[in-house]
């Protein structure tokens, strides 16, 4: 049984899914995604307690042996990500159950958790394995799943918006399997650690393989949003459901750049990367992305909009750390990437709260939300003060780490820019904070209770999670700090 | 009791005085009787720690590793030992005070007033006993957050305005240049503890050395050295209380107590004498004691006036640790002092004459002194501390700024005390003049006027509280023992 661990955690989400199709009942469908959920957190950390007891995990699907069977291998990297992605599935899980209900026609509910249990599979696919072209399979997955999800929310934008984000996610996909073709072409195989073997004396000049790079790099910027290839993200954040972008702020893109850090670091290596000349080039586009989108965040009068450039600013942060190609620099992306999940995921669903009682979140709707909806409004300020960085809060913890990498490839005038551009997200919170607490509501009349308590409860998880992971860092630095060094290392 | 759990209380009893008073909002006077047990608790326990540490002792508590090798800890030495026993001392004295102020106005969101207040003493006692400038800039931080709701607490227009100076700009400076500093100061040496001498000497070159200073200075906003000193008349429109104990002393004492343990225990006073690195901070500082006092000569705001005084003595402190000679490093330790017991006084008074009187103007106070006359007096006392004349507080310090700047031969430092000196008692002593020897303008001939100008004396809280720290003020100038022992452990602790 445990040995079938790997496969399990994929197995039991995408057998479920059918199951709400055929149930076609919405409290049902719940309860099955509820269990599903919670049974895939169990799973991800015996798998954790697995790796970090026995080592590398390598699991053979159909006895296969690799490389040319699918192997899915799990290490202390993607053991984390796995949980990570779990735990906030099975918290969005127990928190749809308000919020959808409220956000998604009452017809097509059983068919929204479908789509939530395929994407959960898709995510959850990408990052236990260890083939390359299979990751491919789960990645549209859950691209496919997202658009349908992204487009069961009430809002008619969320349809354009999802056909723009499936536009997008193509080419992204696209560009992926193109720059996977080329290296096929000169390797003869798939796997990933063999991918890494047998680019392992190949010289970083040779053309075919800068090729590869470049559309396995432009075909996830896209799926995680890189400034600029960011233009599906805002559109789709603020459409979709609450608990879907919750959601999806949480872990489509983190997944996506975890799959990054597998092709950066350990299918090329840093040798190949540092040869292309691809660094500095990332590095100028995720200082513009943390730079433009804070500053495009600050005009939003839609606060899920507000935040879904803010995300788009804190994946600059990531991509930043990464570019720096050194121990601490990865480990600063790895740490923001965690951190990040945490935070923005109190947020979205602090806003979840807000569209299930107020029924919008523009802002001139929430004029003094803080005096009706303390609990809600307080959770969403811990969330805030993370996003700018204040010291007990997560954030501090992933700045402290980045100007360290950038002091530490002696790169001060970078710090400084991370530390200007972190003051935008103070203007962005504030401009909010400001208004739900002090405005006079535009109709006092209108009665507004706190979020029912199974929203606030995951709500306050979360946003507890940004606080004790900004003062107790053993675990979340711990695994930062072990992943960098696998996959800057070099070790597959 | 061990001294590590007192040093831990420090910051826990108020922590906890906080939660008892959000679940007695309901109960007013449960409330205020919780404020006050938990500010007299705070105060006891500070003092347990004061007899180890006049015997030499330097108790320390390593709480956790925030980042491998990088730890909040806490070490008490004798400048925080000072900086905690005023600040929660005057904590009582305050909170006796806030009880007459806030009824008196009938404030709202009291509940809300008294825990922000309480998680603003936690952070300060958290950032006096701070071990490392990590743990420093975390409480830093945390007290800047924690007033803002205090600043902003009248929630109209203004205030929200005031408080959003208030925040942006010790926000942008704390991160932009406080916290690069301090990073820039970790990446140079590999550590950020408080050492005898300093950590930096040698470790960074030259004129890097003089930018990292001004970082470091420019970036302790709370200090309010020109030209970032707008936050501090901004952060005038909270309650006078606030004014008071936070904007007097708390916080902008976090400020100048932050900018001398920069350059005692970080920089080192040797290293900044042998490489001429904090020359220029003579001048800044020179600038704005001067120049802060020339704007507060033009306010007619009573609060304001203050402010601009508070920011003129904040420099003096700036100052005296700028002129590097020891014996100035204990006048400004004692200015700390001296200027929290004056300044809290001279903001009781102007509170006291609001609730009284409902004035704010300087120009209002017209005979004023014979219907306060405890208000009055003690506003005198305060001023002339502020002066520093005898029998105050403000000479002692002022004393030893001198010696410093004589010992050193630094005309310039010496040339600004005196010329402010000047100044002060320009902008105080008519106040004191048109107290007590000028004839209130008759009924209603301006705004204020009619039924407000039948009043007597504050409510008695107030009184209380006012007559509390001039006493104070003027007993710092007959027993600055304690003061001065642990101001001269300080410097004993460098040489």
């Amino acid at each position: 049984m445990t040995a079938h661990l790997p496969i399990l955690q994929i197995l039991i989400p995408l057998m479920a899914a059918p199951l709400c199709v055929v149930f076609r009942h919405r409290d049902i469908a719940w309860i099955i995604v509820l269990l599903v959920s919670l049974i895939s957190f169990a799973i991800s950390i015996m798998i954790l307690d697995q790796v970090l007891t026995q080592g590398v995990i390598s699991y053979f699907m159909g006895d296969w042996p690799a490389p040319w069977g699918i192997e899915f291998r799990i290490d202390a990297v993607n053991a984390y990500i796995l949980l990570i992605v779990s735990a906030i599935g099975a918290i969005v899980a127990f928190y749809g159950r308000h919020s959808v209900t409220r956000e998604v026609p009452r017809d097509l509910i059983y068919l929204f958790y479908t789509a939530f249990l395929l994407c959960l599979t898709g995510l959850l696919g990408m990052t236990a394995t260890g083939d390359a072209f299979n990751l491919f399979v789960f990645l549209e997955i859950s691209s496919l799943s997202t658009y349908a999800m992204i487009s069961l929310g009430k809002d008619r934008r969320a349809l354009t918006a999802s056909y723009q984000y499936l536009i997008m996610g193509t080419l992204g996909a696209t560009f992926y399997v193109i720059g996977l073709g080329l290296l096929y072409m000169m390797t003869g195989t798939l796997n990933i650690v063999d991918l890494h073997a047998k680019l392992l004396d190949m010289d970083g000049s040779i053309r075919t393989l800068q090729a590869a790079l470049a559309f396995l790099t432009v075909g996830l910027s896209l799926k995680l949003a890189l400034f600029p290839l960011h233009l599906w993200l805002p559109n789709a954040y603020t459409y979709a459901p609450s608990s879907v972008t919750a959601f999806l702020a949480a872990t489509a893109t983190k997944v996506a750049v975890y799959v990054m850090l597998r092709v950066f670091f350990t299918i090329f290596g840093v040798d190949i990367l540092e040869e292309t000349g691809l660094a500095p080039i990332l590095m100028t586009l995720a200082i513009s992305g943390m730079f433009v989108a804070s500053t495009v965040a600050i005009f939003q009068n839609n606060m899920k909009r507000l935040l879904a450039y803010s995300s788009v600013a804190q994946i600059g942060y990531i991509m930043l750390g990464i570019s720096f190609l050194n121990v601490t620099g990865v480990s600063a992306g790895i740490v923001h990437l965690l951190n990040h999940a945490v935070m923005k995921c109190a947020a979205f669903l602090a806003m979840g709260c807000f569209m299930y009682r107020v029924g919008s979140v523009r802002i001139e709707d929430l004029h003094g939300i803080g005096k009706k909806m303390p609990w809600t409004m307080a959770a969403f300020v811990v969330a805030g003060l993370s996003l700018i960085g204040v010291p007990l809060t997560v954030g501090f913890i992933s700045k402290w780490y980045l100007i360290q990498a950038a002091m530490e490839a002696e790169m001060m005038p970078i710090a400084l820019l991370i530390l200007l551009s972190s003051l935008l997200a103070v203007v962005y919170v504030w401009r909010f904070i400001e208004v739900a607490y002090f405005k006079e509501p535009a109709n006092p009349s209108l009665k507004i209770k706190e979020a029912p308590l199974s929203m606030l409860i995951p709500l306050w998880i979360m946003a507890g999670a940004s606080i004790y992971f900004g003062v107790d860092t053993d675990m979340t630095l711990g695994v930062a700090q072990l992943a960098a060094e696998m996959l800057v290392g070099g070790a597959p | 009791m061990s001294m590590e759990l007192s040093i831990i209380l420090a910051m826990a009893i108020p922590a906890v005085g906080a939660v008892l008073i959000a679940l007695s909002g309901r109960m007013a006077n449960l409330r205020e009787t919780i404020t006050l047990m938990t500010a007299i608790a705070l105060f006891l326990n500070v003092l347990n720690l004061l007899g180890p540490v006049l015997d030499g002792e330097r108790p320390e508590v390593h709480l956790l590793d925030m980042f491998p090798g990088l730890a909040i800890a806490f070490k008490v030495e004798p400048l925080g030992m000072m900086f905690s026993l005023i600040a929660s001392g005057l904590w009582i004295l305050n909170s006796i005070y806030s009880i007459g102020y806030m009824r008196g106005n009938k404030e709202k969101h009291q509940t809300r007033f008294y825990i922000c207040f309480a998680i603003a003493i936690s952070a300060t006692l958290g950032l006096a006993y701070s071990a490392n400038l990590l743990t420093l800039f975390i409480f830093y931080e945390v007290l800047t957050f924690s007033t803002y709701p205090l600043v902003s607490h009248k929630g109209n227009e203004a205030a929200v305005k005031g408080a959003r100076t208030y925040l942006g700009i010790l926000v942008t400076t704390s991160v932009a240049f406080l916290f690069f500093a301090i990073a820039w100061t970790y990446s140079a040496t590999g550590t950020l503890d408080f050492v005898d001498g300093g950590i930096l000497g040698g470790k960074v070159e030259g004129p890097l050395m003089g930018l990292l200073l001004m970082l470091f200075i420019y970036g302790i906003g709370k200090a309010a050295v020109m030209p970032v000193h707008r936050w501090l008349p901004a952060a005038m429109v909270a309650p006078t209380p606030v004014s008071a104990l936070l904007h007097a002393v708390a916080v902008v004492k976090s400020g100048v107590f932050t900018v001398v343990k920069v350059i005692v225990y970080t920089f080192g006073i040797d290293n900044l004498v042998t490489s001429g690195s904090a020359d220029w901070l003579v001048y800044v500082s020179g600038f704005t004691i001067i120049a802060a006092s020339m704007v507060a000569l033009r306010q007619d705001n009573l609060k304001r006036r203050l402010a601009y005084s508070t920011i003129s003595q904040l420099s003096y402190v700036v100052l005296a640790a700028a002129i590097l000679t020891p014996i100035s490093a204990v006048g400004a330790a004692l200015h700390i002092a001296a200027h929290a017991f004056g300044k809290i006084t001279l903001f009781f008074a102007a509170g006291s004459i609001y609730t009284a009187a409902h004035k704010t103007e300087v120009s209002q106070l017209n005979g004023i002194g014979w219907k306060m006359p405890i208000t009055m007096t003690a506003f005198a006392i305060g001023a002339l501390s502020m002066i520093g004349l005898p029998p105050t507080a403000g000479f002692v310090s002022k004393w030893y700024i001198i010696q410093g700047a004589m010992s050193s031969e630094n005309f310039v430092a010496l040339g600004v005390v005196i010329l402010s000196t000047l100044l002060n008692a320009g902008y105080f002593l008519p106040i004191i003049y048109a107290a007590f020897f000028r004839q209130a303008e008759p009924k209603g001939t301006h705004d204020h006027g009619g039924h407000h100008d039948n009043h007597g004396e504050a409510p008695l809280p107030i009184v209380i509280a006012i007559t509390s720290t001039a006493t104070l003020t003027i007993l710092m100038f007959f027993f600055p023992d304690v003061a001065l022992e642990l101001a001269q452990q300080m410097i004993g602790g460098i040489q």
